[in-house]
């Protein structure tokens, strides 16, 4: 049994200088079988082995990456966490998981740094006022809280920001979801890996799947840079990779991969009190408890497994925050990097079963897929463990790309692509 | 930065060119013969290989034109831009 994290035990290894803190998870060596394995070690595989393990009581699980523990998308996002998307099952699994992220740090005794300080999504032209006035509308029949602030408004929310008429694209006003806000996107990470770990889930580092075996129509097992594990059963977690396995599988996935950038200024003093994503002129901004500014901005335009982006869109963004944000003309930015998103046609993710018996896909989250990290281990590791798709994960199929019934988010993902 | 060459006006900068996705995606030629998997397919589904891409490029603020482009996912090496009517080149070792 490990020990809980507490004001108790953190004062009890402040006296002994911070020398005798346990390990948070083993790293074990892989075994040879396996109930269950997942291949990305990122915060949704994490938290899909955390809830097979938890909710479905399955423990002989091991989780696979082929990098280090959260070192993708999930230690690359500008964690932000929201819920107001367009349509009816998008809401199902943004709400969802925006109704877990409060009590994550107390279910997992991990501190998140869930901080609900607010997402203001930008207007600046006549068609993004129409395009909120849709989408609040929309919210508010699924029950989303979102409010509209006109520019005076916006100010008292937001101080710093500018909203003189005479700029090119001046504010014209702003959704606010007042329950939305950002976390520690590190910790996400970590804090599933402590709670799975001690609910006896391997996970394996340094581990990269290099095919799978299909007996019969169905998964018998994954190769793999550490050896062949036998498993009936394998979800795939691998965000830009996603299509990579696929082909390993011989399957084709409706996904491709492209960079999303991120930059941090140097730290600054509190000024920035809320979220502001702004997707006319394209720049996301919040400031993390350190003080750094964390600024996104959107995708680049061609498929790239590099995790890198072009220097074209740090250029757009840092425009378009120089705009909104006068104050910051001078501050200087201290890194930049870029992560690979895996898009879908509707951007939309995919939570699906295969033509492969076994063998099961979570991905497709692209430019936004942290927010839902708690929700879609949740519902995912119910679809892997009943094999049967939980309700909320159910029309995000596969099968939607033959039906028709797409899930369209191309406005509300915000994030240009 | 890219210096892209576009087979109609030479090499030019990246700003010019707008992405246009996985080339060389041939138009069924019987629509009405097609499953709705099939056509899910061809609508939807992409290589998108981590490796060599076949691709098209438009050269929005030039000629206007489509061409296509081999095209490295990692490197971001551009091996060859060609028309669009040419044959798929052999990728390179």
């Amino acid at each position: 049994m490990r020990p809980r994290y507490s004001i108790f035990s953190l004062a009890r290894n402040a006296l002994s200088h911070h020398k005798n803190w346990q390990r948070q998870w083993r790293s074990p060596d892989p075994k040879p079988e396996y109930d269950a394995v997942i291949i990305g070690a990122g915060g949704h595989g994490l938290a899909t082995a955390y809830y097979m393990a938890k909710e479905h009581g399955m423990t002989r699980i091991a989780v696979l990456e082929k990098g280090w523990l959260g070192g993708g998308n999930t230690g690359r996002n500008t964690t932000i966490v929201r819920a107001n998307y367009l349509q009816d099952e998008s809401t199902g699994i943004y709400a969802h998981a925006l109704g877990l992220w409060p009590g994550l740090s107390k279910e997992l005794n991990y501190n998140v740094m869930f901080s609900p300080r607010g997402v203001m999504h930008m207007a600046h032209t006549e068609g993004d006022l129409k395009e909120i006035a849709r989408r609040h509308n929309a919210n508010r029949l699924q029950g989303v809280e979102l409010e509209f602030l006109a520019p005076r408004q916006v100010k008292e929310f937001c101080p710093i920001i500018n909203i003189s008429p005479d700029v090119r694209y001046p504010v014209l006003g702003a959704s606010l979801q007042r329950k939305a806000g950002v976390a520690r996107h590190d910790a996400v990470a970590w804090g599933y890996a402590r709670s799975a770990d001690a609910l006896g889930v391997d996970i394996i580092q340094n581990c990269e799947v290099t095919g799978f075996d299909v007996e019969g129509g169905a998964i018998a097992g994954v190769q793999t840079t550490r050896g062949n594990i036998k498993t009936p059963k394998v979800g795939c977690v691998a965000a830009g990779h996603s299509s990579v396995l696929a082909d390993m599988a011989g399957l084709r996935l409706p996904i491709e991969s492209h960079p999303l950038q991120a930059l941090v200024s140097e730290p600054l003093k509190p000024v920035m009190n809320t979220v502001l994503m702004s997707n006319t002129v394209h720049v996301y901004l919040s400031q993390s408890d350190k003080g750094e500014l964390v600024i996104g901005a959107g995708a680049d335009l061609y498929n790239s497994y590099a995790q890198r982006g072009t220097f074209s869109v740090v250029e757009h963004q840092m425009g378009a925050l120089r705009e909104l944000f006068p104050i910051f003309s001078r501050i200087r930015m201290m890194r930049s990097w870029g992560g690979i998103v895996d898009i879908c046609p509707d951007a939309s993710p995919l939570l699906t079963k295969t033509s492969i018996k076994g063998l099961y896909f979570n991905c497709g989250w692209g430019t936004g897929g942290f927010k839902a990290t708690p929700g879609s281990g949740h519902v995912f590791a119910h679809t892997i463990a009943q094999n049967e798709p939980h309700p909320i994960a159910a029309p995000f199929s596969l099968s939607r790309f033959s039906s028709g019934r797409l899930i369209d988010e191309n406005i509300a993902a915000a994030v240009a692509h | 930065m890219h210096i892209i060459r576009c087979p109609y006006c030479g090499e030019r900068d990246e700003h010019e060119f707008h992405y246009g996705g996985e080339g060389h995606i041939a138009r069924p030629s019987d629509p009405d013969a097609l499953s709705d998997d099939e056509w899910g397919d061809y609508v939807f589904k992409r290589k998108n290989p981590k490796g060599w891409h076949y691709e098209r490029w438009l050269h929005e603020a030039g000629c206007g034109r489509w061409f296509n482009a081999v095209r490295h996912t990692v490197t971001h090496e551009i091996y060859c831009t060609y028309e669009v009517s040419d044959p798929m080149p052999e990728l390179p070792e």
